[in-house]
C-alpha cells in the first residue's frame, strides 16, 4: 500500500497544480483505516488525555499556585520554588535521594552483572538458580518484605548479631540515623533479579568466536571481559542504568513502611516522593507538592538527557561495529 | 565459558572439569543462600513467639507454635482478613482484566495498523514510559476527590481500563510486530476485518505476552502501596499492603511482632504461589521485552 501512494504522488507533473486524486479505493482504504486506528487506539486516547496530558497541564499550574484542596488555588508564582529551595527538610530529601540513587544503584547492577555473568556459563540447574536469584525482585515491592527488613534491621535482631559477631557492632539500622537509609540501599539492591535477567539476556547475544579468537591471541578472562562481553552487553547495560537509575529516583513504598511511616528517625529516610506525599497528602499543600513534583520531572529528564548524550561515548550498537 | 574451552584441550581436563562446576555450584549457592535467607526467615519466624523473632539467630523455631495464624482470624482493627484479601483480589484482577483488554487493543492498533499520526502517538506513549507517575498523582487525586470517588476502587482501576500503562502496550506492541505480515494479508483477502483479525490471528499468537502481562499486573497490583494509601481510608476497603500497616502502632513499636510476620507471609503466598508456577513465563517476559528498549 505504501508503494502505490507514493507513485501517485510521484507521477509526472503534467497537471502541475493540484496533485493528482488518489485512487478512490486506495483513498477509502486510507481513511476506512485511520478510523480503525483511532477506534482501537481509543482507550488509550482517553487515558492520555484524562490522566496524563490533563494533569500534567494542571499540575503545572498548580506549581504556581497555593492550593489546599478546599480553597480555589490562588496564583503565587515562583513562591513555591523559593519557598521549595529555602526548605532544609526540602534539601534534606533531596540529599537522602541522591545518596540512595548514587550508592544503591551502581551497586545493584553490579551485583546483577557478577550473578548473571555466573549464571551465563552453561552448567546444570540454571533454569532453577535464575528462578531463585528472580524471585526477590517480585516479591521486594511488597509491605511484608518491608516488615521483615524493619525485624532484620531493628536493634538486637539478625544483622545487628551477625556485626557484632563479625566485630563491628553499629547497633540496629533501622533506629539510627546513620545507618538506616543503608538499609533501604541493602533492600534495593537485594532485588537486583531483574537487571540480571537482562543482563542474562545481552551475554547470550555475543558471539562465542569472539571468546575463542581473543583466547588464541592470549587475552585472560579480565581482558575478555572487557574487550569483548562488555562492549557486546553495552546497550544491555546502558538499559538497565537508565531504567534503574529512573525507578530509584521514586522509591516511595520501602522508605515508607521500613521508617514506619515516618521516613525518620530524623528525616534519615526522607526521600523525596515521602516528602512530596507529606506536603501533598498530611499537609494539603497541593501546590507545593506539584512544584515539587516537577523538580522531579525536571531531575529525572535532565538524569535521561545526560545517559543519552553519554551514550555516544559507550554504548556501541551493531550497525557501528559493521 | 572458559571452563568450557579448556575441555575441549582432552585427556586431563575432565577433572579440572569437574573440579570447576563443583565451585560454580558452590559459588552459586552461596550467594542464593545469602539472597533467599531473608525468605526462609519469615517463613521460620512466622512460627516463632513474639519474644522468639527479634534476637533469635535460629532460622527455624525451637518450639514451632501456630498461634500467630490463628490470632490471624481475630482480624485487625476489627476488619477480618478475608475482607483485605477480598479487597486485593477485586483490584489485582480487576487491573488483569483492564490491562489486557486496553492494552492489547491499542498494541494492535500501534503494531497492525497505519494510520495517519501514529509515529507521533507512539512516540507520546513511549514518553509516558519515563514519566514520573508523582506529577500525575496530585491533580488525578484532586480530580477523584472533585468526582467523589475516593474510598472507591475507580482511581485505582480506571488507568487501567485505559491502557495508561505504558510498558505493557510496549510490550505487546514489539511482540505483534514480530508477527508474520501474511497473516493478516490473507485473512483481509478472506474479508476479514481489523476486528476479527485482532480476535482470531493476533490474539491467540501473543499468548505469552499476554499471560506475561496478566501475572505481572496481578503481583504489582497486589503489592501496590502508594495506590491504596492515597485513595482508600477506610480500613473496610484496605488491601492486604494496607492492611498489614494497621499492625505498626502510633508509637512506631510493633508488640504484636508474631501476628504481622504471619501475615506478612500470608499476604506474600499470593505473589509466590504465581511466580512458583509462572517463574519461566516471566522470566522470559521480562527478558525478551527489555532488550529492545
Amino acid at each position: 500500500m505504501g508503494t502505490a501512494v507514493t507513485l501517485v504522488k510521484d507521477s509526472p507533473p503534467q497537471v502541475p497544480a493540484e496533485r493528482p486524486a488518489r485512487p478512490a479505493v486506495v483513498k477509502r482504504r486510507g481513511r476506512r483505516e485511520n478510523l480503525a486506528g483511532y477506534l482501537f487506539m481509543s482507550p488509550w486516547i482517553a487515558g492520555f488525555l484524562l490522566l496524563t496530558a490533563g494533569p500534567m497541564v494542571a499540575s503545572l499550574y498548580f506549581a504556581f499556585t497555593d492550593y489546599n484542596l478546599f480553597n480555589s488555588p490562588k496564583w503565587i508564582g515562583l513562591d513555591n520554588f523559593t519557598k521549595m529551595f529555602d526548605d532544609p527538610r526540602w534539601q534534606k530529601s533531596v540529599e537522602v535521594t541522591a545518596k540512595y540513587v548514587i550508592i544503591g544503584t551502581p551497586l545493584k547492577l553490579l551485583l546483577a552483572l557478577g550473578v548473571a555473568l555466573l549464571l551465563a556459563q552453561s552448567r546444570r540447574g540454571q533454569a532453577f538458580y535464575r528462578a531463585a536469584f528472580y524471585a526477590p525482585s517480585l516479591i521486594g515491592a511488597s509491605v511484608s518484605v518491608g516488615f521483615v527488613w524493619r525485624a532484620l534491621f531493628s536493634d538486637d535482631a539478625v544483622v545487628d548479631k551477625a556485626q557484632t559477631f563479625l566485630g563491628f557492632h553499629t547497633g540496629g539500622w533501622v533506629g539510627d540515623a546513620d545507618w538506616v537509609l543503608y538499609s533501604l540501599v541493602a533492600l534495593t539492591v537485594w532485588q537486583f533479579g531483574a537487571p540480571m535477567v537482562i543482563f542474562l539476556a545481552g551475554l547470550k547475544q555475543v558471539p562465542r568466536e569472539l571468546y575463542e579468537a581473543a583466547e588464541v591471541d592470549g587475552a585472560g578472562p579480565f581482558r575478555r571481559f572487557w574487550n569483548i562481553t562488555l562492549p557486546v552487553i553495552s546497550p544491555v547495560l546502558f538499559f538497565n542504568v537508565l531504567l534503574e537509575t529512573i525507578h530509584s529516583f521514586q522509591i516511595f513504598g520501602s522508605a515508607y513502611v521500613v521508617s514506619n511511616g515516618y521516613c525518620g528517625p530524623a528525616d534519615a529516610t526522607l526521600v523525596y516522593t515521602c516528602y512530596l506525599y507529606q506536603k501533598g497528602f498530611k499537609e494539603a499543600q497541593m501546590g507545593f507538592a506539584s512544584a515539587m513534583a516537577w523538580m522531579l520531572l525536571l531531575a529525572v529528564a535532565l538524569v535521561t538527557a545526560v545517559l543519552f548524550w553519554s551514550q555516544k561515548r559507550w554504548v556501541h550498537y551493531e550497525e557501528d561495529a559493521r | 565459558m572458559s571452563a568450557t574451552a579448556t575441555t575441549a584441550r582432552k585427556p586431563r581436563a575432565l577433572g579440572r572439569r569437574r573440579k570447576g562446576s563443583l565451585a560454580w555450584h558452590l559459588g552459586a549457592l552461596l550467594v542464593l543462600a545469602v539472597v533467599l535467607y531473608p525468605v526462609v526467615w519469615v517463613i521460620g519466624a512466622s512460627f516463632k513467639p513474639s519474644k522468639e523473632i527479634i534476637g533469635s539467630l535460629e532460622l527455624f523455631p525451637t518450639e514451632p507454635i501456630i498461634s500467630n495464624f490463628k490470632g490471624l482470624a481475630d482480624g485487625i482493627a476489627d476488619v477480618s482478613i478475608a475482607t483485605f484479601f477480598q479487597n486485593s483480589l477485586v483490584y489485582a484482577l480487576g487491573s488483569v482484566v483492564g490491562i489486557l483488554v486496553s492494552c492489547s487493543l491499542t498494541a494492535y492498533a500501534f503494531a497492525r495498523i497505519r494510520f495517519a499520526g501514529r509515529n507521533l502517538m507512539f512516540s507520546l506513549m513511549i514518553g509516558t514510559l519515563l514519566l514520573p507517575y508523582h506529577v500525575l498523582l496530585i491533580p488525578q487525586y484532586v480530580m477523584f476527590q472533585k468526582l467523589e470517588l475516593i474510598n472507591t476502587y475507580v482511581p485505582l482501576l480506571i488507568g487501567k481500563y485505559l491502557a495508561t500503562e505504558a510498558f505493557f502496550v510496549f510490550l505487546m506492541v514489539q511482540f505483534m510486530r514480530n508477527l508474520p505480515r501474511e497473516l493478516d494479508e490473507a485473512a483481509r483477502l478472506d474479508g476479514c476485518g481489523h476486528l476479527r483479525i485482532y480476535w482470531s490471528i493476533v490474539l491467540p499468537l501473543c499468548r505469552s505476552a499476554l499471560i506475561t502481562s496478566a501475572i505481572f499486573t496481578f503481583i504489582n497490583a497486589w503489592n501496590d502501596f502508594m495506590g491504596p494509601l492515597i485513595y482508600l481510608n477506610e480500613p473496610g476497603n484496605y488491601t492486604v499492603s494496607l492492611g498489614l500497616m494497621l499492625f505498626r502502632d502510633s508509637d512506631g513499636v510493633t508488640s504484636n511482632y508474631g501476628g504481622m510476620i504471619a501475615m506478612s507471609l500470608v499476604a506474600l503466598l499470593p505473589v509466590l504461589l504465581f511466580f512458583l508456577a509462572f517463574q519461566r513465563h516471566l522470566i522470559d517476559g521480562m527478558a525478551t521485552s527489555g532488550l529492545k528498549g
